[in-house]
């Protein structure tokens, strides 16, 4: 059952027949050509990012500092291990949430809390009793200081946003430029299957709600933690 | 039938004597015109990114068939199932259908003007369904039974003062002026919800036709909760969502967040390419795409507005609007307000009862130059104007333009009228402003211009006549 599918595509159909809309206003000659392009085109007009990639990890922990994303570099995976001991500590973690993930399996290796795992399923009210959920992740974006998650990279669609605190874990090798090219990773990554959730991270969870006033943690994460490995 | 005109003129009136209230909406934007400003600037040509934007609109909008197909037959092999309603019963009871064969006993929902547009809310509470928004204006509005102030911000109208004592009265919760503290209220009830839920219901900002995906934009996290944890996931998705490519939205993302919210990026834009799929560890198991026509195609039949489809919903227009910052959302008695409800109201709603809406425009063009894909709203609106002065002409504006033109083509008949006018003119200035005055819809806060003793016609006359 699909409902009135022939008639809306025969309303539509019927609307197009012999009847052009203009086109619109634009004062770029080139935007013709560039409306059949390849996600290139939107690089000349989008903000700017640097060549190198020391330039983009700045840009990234530039605009981390407005969003209030937590961003730490480490030069070894075991200052990584340090910096995650040292947060659940801090934090006063009693249980966190992870999932199968090479790097996240090793920075959590001198952990001793409970842990939550979520490749194979989970209780909701597991999850949500967590303290922190420590995830890996597809791409860092520096033009948006987002971090491009998805079900396989994240363990799934809920451990990266129900935990109060978000903690990613990512390599250098993991900077991209901007988010054409985080599309171009996925799309290479997985082909035409695609995982059913793809999700663009920017900053922690916030709203503007009442008066219009930045409130951070809304409904998902309070904390982002960002730990960038060299 | 209180006349839709005649209600708008109530409340924007009410509204607009309402200094308090207009200087709190000002201030609410003030913040946002200023990281707007920042925003755009940070793109290397902002301009260049809209004509992108407005092309890739409408490449979209004049093959909506072929990319409507394409996202359907993509997404359907992915396990979603797409139902096409024609109009807001179709899609209601589709979704009341879903929820009675699944058995659902809690409903929670993430922002959607589609929803409110279809009365959604309503049909499910008939039916016996508890919902709940868990968008934080959203259940703000919800709790004092209002529809939504705004687009994008549904609450901006309302104080904390106002909020504290709501959730107090609702929620039994202890008064407070923190805005962080009120979130928190709502952030601990909300959570529970999203535990319990069988079905989250969600909006679309985008549809990708190329992967079969549907992208939703967000700050808060609810939308994420709201698609992860119930076991089904309903969408809705006007028709007009749909854009061909994935990297469509490395520009689309970017712009929908600088022009709605002042923002580089939301802090959640996610993609949702069906339900969970084999080996994932969560997600719904249920994904239905509820497909809405609701009068649209009868905007895409209308070629030289066909534009406005391209409206990504981003509340810029409201934002930048004379008219919407002084009368409010609520005049408006639409859906979608500010100057993008009025161009489409009319046609997704009937021209003769929201056709005023169009003649409340300064037409100063400043929605034009904030829509980031370039949509001619304020064309639109005179044409709007044109088509309802052709289709449902106001007999005493037909009389009066009538006896305009006359007069503007005779100039016997123009030197006597203006004759008429100085003699009486003296007399009017007698009743200027009272409810005796005829001219009082101008008068009444205008100043009437006096006529001038000697037109320049006679004047010229008289020159000449003297040199020769």
């Amino acid at each position: 059952m699909n409902g009135g599918r022939a008639i809306i595509l025969g309303r539509i159909r019927e609307a197009l027949r012999n009847n052009p809309a203009p086109r619109p206003h634009t004062s770029h000659s080139q935007s013709e050509a560039a409306a059949d392009h390849n996600g290139h085109a939107q690089r000349e007009w989008l903000p700017k990012v640097g060549e190198t990639l020391p330039e983009r990890i700045d840009l990234f922990a530039k605009i981390s500092e407005g969003l209030t994303t937590e961003f730490q570099r480490v030069p070894t995976m075991s200052a990584a291990r340090h910096l995650i001991t040292k947060l659940a500590t801090e934090s006063q973690w009693k249980k966190i949430g992870s999932h199968s993930h090479q790097d996240v399996d090793a920075l959590l290796e001198e952990i001793e809390l409970p842990i939550v795992r979520t490749e194979k399923g989970y209780a909701i009210n597991d999850l949500e009793s967590c303290d922190a959920g420590i995830t890996g992740c597809d791409v860092l974006v520096a033009q948006t200081g987002g971090i491009m998650v998805s079900v396989e990279s994240a363990g799934g669609r809920a451990l990266s946003v129900l935990p109060p605190h978000h903690v990613v874990i990512a390599r250098t090798s993991q900077m991209v430029p901007d988010l054409t090219a985080a599309f171009e990773h996925v799309k290479q990554k997985y082909g035409k299957q695609f995982p059913s959730f793809l999700s663009f991270i920017t900053g922690p969870s916030r709203t503007g709600d009442i008066e219009r006033i930045l409130v951070l943690g809304a409904h998902g994460p309070k904390r982002l933690t960002v730990i960038l490995l060299d | 039938m209180a006349s839709q005109s005649s209600d708008f003129q109530t409340l924007s009136r009410r509204y607009t004597a309402d200094k308090g209230f207009r200087a709190f909406i000002q201030k609410g934007m003030s913040g946002y015109y200023k990281k707007r400003d920042q925003n755009k600037a940070n793109f290397q040509d902002w301009q260049g990114a809209r004509d992108l934007a407005a092309e890739i609109k409408y490449e979209a909008i004049n093959h909506l068939d072929k990319y409507l197909l394409e996202f359907e037959e993509k997404i359907t092999a992915r396990g979603a199932k797409v139902f096409w309603a024609q109009n807001a019963e179709a899609a209601r009871e589709y979704i009341l259908k879903v929820a009675k064969e699944n058995n659902v006993h809690s409903i929670i929902k993430s922002k959607t003007m589609t929803s409110e547009e279809i009365h959604l809310n309503d049909a499910l509470e008939k039916q016996g369904f508890g919902v709940v928004e868990s968008d934080l204006g959203e259940y703000i509005v919800q709790l004092r039974k209002e529809a939504p102030f705004h687009l994008v911000f549904p609450a901006m109208h309302l104080t904390r003062r106002q909020i504290s004592d709501l959730f107090q009265k609702e929620l039994g919760s202890e008064p407070t002026d923190e805005p962080e503290k009120l979130t928190m209220i709502a952030r601990d009830i909300m959570r529970r919800k999203y535990c319990e839920a069988d079905m989250g219901i969600s909006g679309t900002n985008f549809a990708i036709a190329e992967t079969g995906m549907i992208s939703i934009t967000e700050n808060e996290g609810n939308a994420r909760l709201t698609t992860s944890l119930p076991k089904i996931h309903v969408a809705l998705l006007g028709i007009e969502k749909v854009l061909p490519k994935l990297e469509d939205l490395s520009l689309f993302l970017p712009m929908l967040a600088t022009a709605g919210a002042g923002q580089t990026m939301t802090c959640y834009n996610t993609m949702y390419a069906g339900p969970r799929q084999l080996g994932e560890p969560d997600g719904p198991e249920q994904m239905h795409i509820v497909l809405l026509d609701n009068r649209r195609t009868e905007l895409l039949a209308d070629a030289e507005q066909r534009d406005s489809l391209g409206c990504i919903r981003c509340g810029a227009c409201l934002n930048i609007c004379p008219i919407f910052k002084n009368v409010g959302g609520y005049s408006y008695g639409t859906t979608y307000g500010g100057p993008i409800g009025s161009v489409i109201t009319p046609h997704l709603r009937g021209l003769k009862d929201w056709k005023h809406l169009s003649a409340a425009s300064s037409l100063c063009g400043a929605c034009t130059e904030a829509c980031p894909v370039k949509i001619d709203l304020h064309h639109h609106l005179l044409q709007n104007r044109r088509n309802g002065a052709k289709t449902a002409p106001n007999p005493l504006e037909k009389i009066s333009f009538g006896g305009f033109s006359l007069m503007m083509g005779h100039p016997s008949l123009y030197r006597l009228a203006s004759g008429l006018g100085r003699i009486f003119q003296p007399l009017q200035g007698l009743v200027n402003g009272t409810i005796l005055d005829p001219l009082r819809s101008w008068t009444d806060s205008r100043k009437l211009p006096t006529l001038a003793p000697q037109s320049f016609h006679e004047q010229w006359k008289k020159q000449r006549n003297r040199k020769l």
